[in-house]
């Protein structure tokens, strides 16, 4: 009975099914990058070749760095994930540790009034979340960007942080506190060291998103010394639209930096979905 | 020496306060600060306060409600294409990747999730040129397996582009349900499959019968997120289409008309309060379907005690 699921043919239709899709994943992201390295000609004539020392040409991504500041907005994009990422785990784990820790009176409804935007969306405040940072000077400044992700990334990052925080044994944190160990020096000494692989996990996460988003940049900080690499490939695109050497450079550019990412994080990710996500 | 009470706990409060307070600030006071906007009308730097009358003039005043309800159907229409197309093809790989003998799983599964990770800028731009007739890779690769026919400019024309950017968007989330539905199906124990293939259950139906009952919880789960991610949708039409949402506004949908409306556009000048408003819609569409979700779906789910 058990040969009748993984016959020979039924395997390979399945290597052919995955292939296939495989392509259509990966086909128009590598049209892209192969694109961006030829002449203009070349680009037109035979889209589907590779670069050879013939048509190789880098005039795109020189018409990128001469007009856009790329690395200017790559640098802004990397300040905001990370600054958002830091304090989304450090104030995560902290509201994650107090509810997990400690029972005291509105413990429940804390959890609860903290996990109502795992599903609400903070976009849809964002008039009056303007409106905020008109009235406190932070529009076009990367604080008004790290302050909305950071709201943003939390409820799930505490939901998360608090279901392994349950999990540390309460021996190890009493014998802490026999030894005189504040409860701070607690969370941070014993406590969050143990809790790495989630934090890991709540990190990837919330780097994805915050990086690519389109949204919050567009309204918060659209000024030029403050545009994300998101933003900033939005609207150099907009404006050499009909320059396609400068359009498929400027996309390989935005597109390099989150290949890199996946190459490095892909496990974690992949891990982390699979592993706690679904309950 | 007599009172018994405890010292007032500081460390819980200090450990709470940095969330709580970008969360109340950032997140909480703005939804309730936008509901409050969307009851206001301003005009003139008077701000008087008009009830529902926004909510009035948004679906019935002839200025308003078209737009309005044209992005309420494509919206749905675009929830209906990722529903129908996104969900069932994630479940497909996932039970394809989900044989335990086939080789490559891992390098099938970052590759499918690759797209996934792209921003909706990057795709956006990739597919309209890839799309575009200027360039001709699509003409030409439909007319290489003799399908040329078939090619019109999808995303300008106003009876296609809708659907096609719901088919770019189902293209670069595939990977969501895939991996959800991949990880529920390695969490069914060996045990059961067996139980199955003893009583003769095996292949498809053994798929249909023993495993997509355990993976319902999971589905439920991509359906929502489905939900909440398609009516809170902006960037993709945005990136692809602009802030118009092109052709003739056939592939406006709430979130652009949201931006358009409070931001303002071409002649029209930016309103905040009917902004707030669209955004209230959104709101109470998303709550209502998480309501649903949770108390509808979740609580009378059959869960199967594995």
């Amino acid at each position: 009975m058990r040969r009748v699921r993984h016959t020979v043919p039924n395997v390979l239709l399945a290597h052919a099914a995955l292939a296939a899709y495989t392509v259509i994943a990966l086909f128009p992201i590598l049209l892209i990058i192969i694109n961006s390295f030829k002449t203009r000609k070349a680009i037109f004539r035979d889209p589907l070749a590779l670069p050879n020392p013939e048509t190789f040409s880098l005039v795109g991504f020189e018409t990128v760095f001469r007009q856009g500041d790329f690395f200017l907005y790559m640098q802004n994009s990397l300040i905001v994930t990370v600054a958002s990422l830091f304090f989304i785990l450090l104030f995560g784990a902290m509201a994650g540790f107090a509810l997990a820790e400690y029972r005291f009176k509105g413990n429940t409804l804390m959890a609860l009034y903290l996990a109502i935007g795992i599903m609400i969306p903070i976009r849809l405040g964002t008039i009056s979340i303007l409106e905020i940072m008109v009235a406190t000077n932070l529009v076009n400044t990367l604080t008004a960007l790290v302050l909305v992700y950071v709201a943003q990334g939390l409820p799930l990052a505490i939901f998360i942080l608090s279901e392994f925080m349950r999990q540390v044994s309460d021996d190890l944190k009493n014998a802490g506190r026999i030894d005189g160990l504040s409860e701070y020096r607690i969370f941070f000494v014993l406590v969050l060291p143990l809790v790495r692989p989630a934090l890991a996990t709540v990190a990837v996460f919330n780097m994805i998103p915050i990086w690519n988003d389109l949204w919050f940049p567009l309204i918060l900080a659209p000024g030029e010394a403050t545009k994300t690499l998101t933003l900033g490939s939005q609207v150099f695109i907009g404006q050499f639209v009909t320059d396609w050497n400068a359009v498929l450079s400027a996309l390989s550019m935005a597109m390099f930096p989150v290949l890199i990412l996946y190459l490095i994080f892909s496990k974690q990710l992949i891990r982390g979905i699979t592993s706690g996500a679904v309950k | 020496m007599t009172s018994h009470r405890r010292p007032i706990r500081w460390h819980i409060g200090i450990f709470l306060a940095p969330a709580v307070l970008v969360y109340s600030a950032f997140m909480i006071f703005p939804l309730f600060g936008t509901l409050q906007l969307s009851l206001f009308t301003t005009s003139e730097q008077q701000t008087s306060f008009v009830g529902f009358d926004n909510f009035r003039v948004l679906f019935g005043d002839p200025r308003w409600s078209g737009a309005f309800w044209n992005a309420l159907v494509n919206n749905v229409w675009f929830f209906v294409i990722h529903m129908l197309v996104q969900n069932p093809l994630g479940i497909l790989i996932a039970a394809v990747l989900s044989n335990p003998k086939l080789r490559l799983r891992g390098f099938y599964r970052s590759a499918i999730f690759l797209p996934t990770i792209m921003s909706f800028v990057i795709v956006g731009f990739a597919w309209k040129l890839i799309l575009s007739p200027l360039w001709g890779i699509a003409p030409d690769m439909l007319k290489a397996v003799g399908l040329k026919f078939l090619f019109a400019p999808y995303l300008g024309k106003e009876e296609y582009a809708l659907t096609t950017l719901a088919l770019i968007s189902v293209w670069q989330y595939v990977g969501i349900p895939m991996m959800l539905i991949y990880a529920a199906l390695l969490s069914i124990p060996q045990e059961v499959i067996e139980a199955g293939e003893v009583e003769g259950v095996t292949g498809f139906s053994a798929f249909w019968k023993i495993k997509l009952p355990l993976i319902l919880p999971a589905i439920g789960i991509i359906s929502i997120l489905t939900f909440v991610g398609n009516f809170n949708a902006f960037d993709l039409v945005y990136a692809a289409q602009g802030a118009l949402a092109g052709p003739n506004y056939a592939t406006d949908i709430l979130g652009t008309f949201l931006y358009r409306t409070f931001f303002g556009f071409q002649m029209q000048l930016g309103d905040p309060n009917m902004g707030a408003a669209v955004a209230m819609i959104m709101f109470l569409i998303i709550l209502t379907g998480v309501c649903i979700y949770l108390f509808g779906i979740q609580m009378r789910m059959t869960r199967y005690q594995l």
